[in-house]
């Protein structure tokens, strides 16, 4: 999940080193007891200054952070409205939470419409509970098991209107979408005081490990007694940290590597599109695709049609990946082939790389069908 | 049924020193030895008495069956003679405890009037409140934040001290000045050398130089800082199957599984491996990681008493008996969730009984060594090598990387098909990022200085240096007379002194003369156990510990906290003797 190509470059890896020089590799406790290394501090200010939000929080891990941070906020008897194709991380935050959760329909405005007058209507029976009842909205900006976005501007008509806070995981579609990667508020061009909290990782774009929330102080101090993972972990490595800040210093300094990365990703598409037998599911923006076949047979069928793919691809040199699910998911998206575009791999590489996958979808498919 | 070790099979043949507890019950296996039973007459052996070990030949052990017992048989209870208890907790004299409860009540009350004044608008302190957002239902209940404004705000500086150097023996505290009582915290840009008591170092792996770090940087320019990807896809190197491989070895079982961190290890395995209808006995004082995880597995859950086997027995017997609450069927897997070393209460798990226990009622044992993997034992494998037990006894041993090894992450061993298990249906596997290399390349490192790979006798030498410091400042502590939580043996040492001012003014006051120590009070600890953390690491030479010493008997003149009114004999099991026997090692690996 290479997005940017920060995997590989010298001057990450550089301050890195530096790093390890200075603190050492572990940071030897959570952040009340000594584990909080001024480099911790200089992120947290920088991601908040970037994301333009009072404050930041960081995680150690990109799956702890938003399941930590949604139960801080929503406990027993709050009522969380959660899109049906979110991962498996916000799935295990709203369990963890123990609130009342309702799927909507993936990206379906008018399911979630149904479910908040439902909701709304509830209240008015009961007007006493209804005043202690947190409402939550959890979205994904770029769902990483679609690859489509999120229609937020409705989203935060619905919030005003029938009072629910939106919670918003930016973990693929920061560094990716908007003029300089500040995600999908910037693509939107939505103030982002307009959503309540932001969460996302950094183990994508950023190429380090961990994650991070932000918004208003508010909010996110809260998380610094009442987050599960961050209260009770040990702190990220002050490596890694400089690696992220060192990634960050790289994208402020080079804006034009987002419009680099959304022309290869519509490239990329439009080779997708040829291929036989297969569907490419999500847009043309998205750097996550997924590859899904036309006729699908049964779940087991198809994962082992793709796992063939995967591995003639493999043969000749294209390492890709079959999405990983495990049967524990809510609802769990047929199986599919996923791609990620990066700004590493070059447009010839591609070609060449799709080339591949066709043949082999060619030999897999034509024996099958 | 007390086990213990004095021949484990060491590389070169030679009986290692056996510690003070051993000594003495080795005297007493005689006794013991008689009282085993021979299986020939189908009763029941002793229970993996190391002498006469048969070998399980790569065999599944399923519940320790092929340990040698019969499934059938009873277990004698044989109670090992024991010198002196080496645990202990001893209550707060009676004012005292009046005292804190008073303390509380009066910080409650004066909440509740400076909350009054900033409603009717007197007090225009500066909280952060919320913008936007007219018309919904406020975010936190007043209660939540009632702790937050009122009590938590005073002992802000207490906690969450930055630090800008690594976190060795000694270290850099970053200065901290606030203009209105905590509620800002400004870093001034000074930073003051103080003495570390605060951070999980056992082994003193925390360093910026030397094999290790050398290590973790070549890894680093190999492999890259991040990972990209999960174990199940593309994320999966060949350093952690290195890893993996060296991990089973150190603990002593079939396979091992590594992951990026340690509190999502036990977050995200313990619902793989449990579901409904099976039944958690967890001890009341675990960690909140084994509790976020058992509650996601969706398994019912009891807890027994702290370390208490009687409670532990009980408990077993009452879900044996009764089943599932309505439909009274046997539970499907019943699984008995402990932790080598409590890391607020400093006490180490009764391992021996609990293995006798599990056995006797055929349930699965999972123990976390999240404090105690290279921190116990004579050869720093944890609470297993400390009591001499077999380690395939213990059906999941986890643990985490942070404390004894310098990194992060953690990791699961057990049978091969568990680990199997585990690779494929894991949540961290399949969703969440592996490992990064430089991290994994310090664990490597140190775990082969511990187990003596590297060539080298620094790992042995760190070991002892652990075991003597521990030691030495548990008896002066207890010589001072300050109450002190927790076993003998274990390097975190609590200490108790209950009022909530009393321990702010030791958190400041240590830092005033730099020496950098951890307050906990409510809610961490029960309400009117407030007590100092002190981590004893390798690092730390006997000056730093006799400083520290000097510090705390200071800072003691002004806040009176030496409650214990036991005797020294019966507070602490050492003696001078046992100082003697391992003297500090003056020269070692910094």
């Amino acid at each position: 999940m290479n997005f940017l190509g920060m995997l590989g470059k010298k001057t990450i890896e550089d301050a890195a080193v530096k790093a390890i020089k200075k603190y050492g590799v572990g940071s030897c406790g959570p952040r009340g007891f000594y584990g909080t290394v001024d480099i911790h501090l200089e992120l947290e200010d920088r991601l908040a200054k970037y994301m333009k939000t009072e404050e930041a929080i960081l995680y150690a891990y990109g799956f702890s952070t938003i399941a930590s941070a949604i139960p801080a906020y929503s406990k027993r008897g709050d009522v969380i409205f959660c899109d049906a194709g979110v991962c498996f991380s916000i799935q295990m935050g709203v369990l963890a939470s123990r609130s009342n959760v309702k799927f909507f329909k993936h990206n379906d405005m008018e399911d979630l419409e149904r479910l908040l007058m439902e909701q709304a209507e509830e209240d008015k029976r009961n007007p006493k509970k209804a005043k202690v009842t947190r409402r939550f909205l959890v979205i994904e900006g770029l769902y990483i098991n679609y690859g489509d976005i999120a229609p937020l501007k409705k989203m935060i008509e619905l919030k005003y209107k029938y009072k629910v806070r939106i919670f918003l995981d930016e973990t693929i579609s920061f560094g990716v979408l908007g003029a300089h990667g500040k995600g999908i508020t910037e693509y939107f061009d939505i103030p982002i005081e307009e959503v309540d909290m932001i969460s996302s990782s950094m183990e994508n774009s950023l190429a380090s490990i961990g994650g991070f929330c932000c918004g208003t102080t508010f909010v996110i101090d809260h998380q610094r007694l009442a987050g599960l993972g961050y209260c009770f972990s040990a702190s990220l490595p002050p490596l890694l940290a400089s690696a992220a800040i060192e990634s960050l210093n790289l994208m402020e300094a080079n804006p034009e590597m987002f419009a680099e990365l959304i022309r290869k990703c519509h490239i990329v598409h439009d080779l997708l599109l040829s291929l036989p037998h297969l569907q490419v599911v999500g847009v043309p923006e998205s750097p996550v695709k997924h590859i899904r076949l036309i006729e699908s047979k049964s779940t087991k069928e198809d994962q082992i049609a793709l796992e063939s793919i995967v591995s003639q691809a493999l043969d000749k040199n294209v390492a890709i990946t079959c999405a990983r699910y495990l049967p524990e998911e809510k609802f769990c998206p047929p199986p599919s082939i996923r791609i990620t575009v990066s700004t590493e791999i070059s447009d010839e590489d591609y070609k060449v790389a799709i080339d591949v996958i066709k043949e082999a979808a060619n030999t897999v498919l034509t024996e099958v069908s | 049924m007390l086990l213990y070790s004095d021949t484990p099979s060491s590389p070169n043949g030679r009986i290692h020193e056996v510690s003070h507890k051993f000594a003495c019950l080795a005297r007493d296996h005689e006794n013991l030895k008689e009282m085993a039973f021979d299986i020939d007459k189908a009763v029941v052996k002793q229970n993996g008495d190391l002498k006469n070990r048969t070998n399980h030949g790569g065999k599944a052990v399923v519940n320790g069956i092929s340990n040698g017992y019969v499934k059938t048989g009873f277990v004698p209870k044989v109670k090992p003679v024991h010198k002196e208890s080496k645990e202990s907790f001893e209550e707060a004299p009676m004012l005292t405890a009046i005292l804190t409860y008073i303390s509380y009540a009066f910080l409650v009350i004066i909440g509740h009037f400076k909350d009054i004044l900033r409603r009717l608008g007197v007090d225009k302190s500066d909280v952060a409140k919320e913008k936007g957002n007219e018309g919904f239902v406020p975010l936190y209940c007043d209660f939540e934040s009632f702790y937050t404004r009122n009590l938590y705000r005073y002992v802000r500086d207490c906690v969450n001290r930055p630090i800008c150097s690594t976190p060795g023996a000694w270290f850099d505290v970053m200065e901290r000045v606030s203009p209105d009582n905590n509620l800002h915290l400004n870093i001034t840009g000074k930073s003051s050398r103080c003495i570390n008591l605060g951070s999980y170092n056992y082994l003193g792996f925390a360093e910026n130089s030397g094999p290790c770090a050398e290590a973790a940087q070549r890894a680093l320019i190999k492999y890259g800082a991040g990972v990209g990807g999960t174990r199940q896809e593309l994320g999966n190197l060949d350093i952690h199957l290195e890893l993996e491989k060296l991990v089973a070895e150190f603990v002593g079982q079939e396979a091992a599984m590594v992951f990026g961190m340690g509190f999502a290890t036990n977050a995200l395995n313990i619902p793989t491996l449990l579901e409904k209808g099976c039944l958690i006995i967890s001890d009341e004082m675990n960690h909140a990681s084994l509790i976020l995880g058992c509650r996601l597995s969706g398994a019912s859950v009891t807890k027994f008493k702290h370390n208490n086997m009687d409670s532990l027995e009980l408990k077993l017997r009452q879900a044996i008996l009764n089943g599932q609450p309505r439909t009274h069927r046997p539970w499907k897997k019943i699984l008995i969730i402990v932790e080598g070393i409590y890391s607020m209460e400093g006490s180490i798990a009764n391992l021996p009984e609990m293995i006798r226990l599990k056995k006797k009622y055929k349930s699965y044992l999972y123990l976390d060594e999240a404090h105690s993997i290279g921190a116990l034992g004579p050869n720093g494998r944890g609470v297993v090598d400390y009591f001499g037990l077999d380690p395939r006894d213990v059906d999941i041993m986890m643990g985490t990387f942070t404390k004894s090894f310098g990194a992060a992450g953690g990791y699961i061993a057990g049978s091969k098909a568990l680990i199997e298990h585990l690779k494929s249906r894991s949540h961290s596997a399949c969703y969440a990022t592996s490992m990064p290399a430089p991290v994994a390349q310090q664990i490597i490192t140190s775990m082969q200085c511990i187990m003596g790979l590297d060539g080298t006798n620094t790992g042995r030498q760190r070991l002892k240096q652990l075991a003597w410091n521990t030691r030495y400042l548990r008896r002066r502590l207890h010589e001072m007379g300050f109450i002190l939580y927790g076993n003998d043996d274990s390097p975190v040492v609590p200490l108790l002194m209950y009022i909530p001012a009393k321990i702010i003014v030791f958190g400041r006051e240590c830092l005033k003369r730099n020496i950098g120590v951890v307050v906990v009070g409510f809610p961490a600890t029960s309400i009117i156990e407030g007590r100092s953390r002190i981590c004893i690491s390798a690092a730390h030479t006997k000056e730093m510990l006799d400083k520290a010493l000097d510090v705390i008997k200071e800072v003691d003149e002004i806040l009176d906290v030496r409650y214990s009114s036991l005797p020294i004999e019966k507070r602490t099991a050492l003696t001078e003797k046992d100082l003697e026997e391992l003297s500090p090692i003056e020269t070692h690996c910094p």
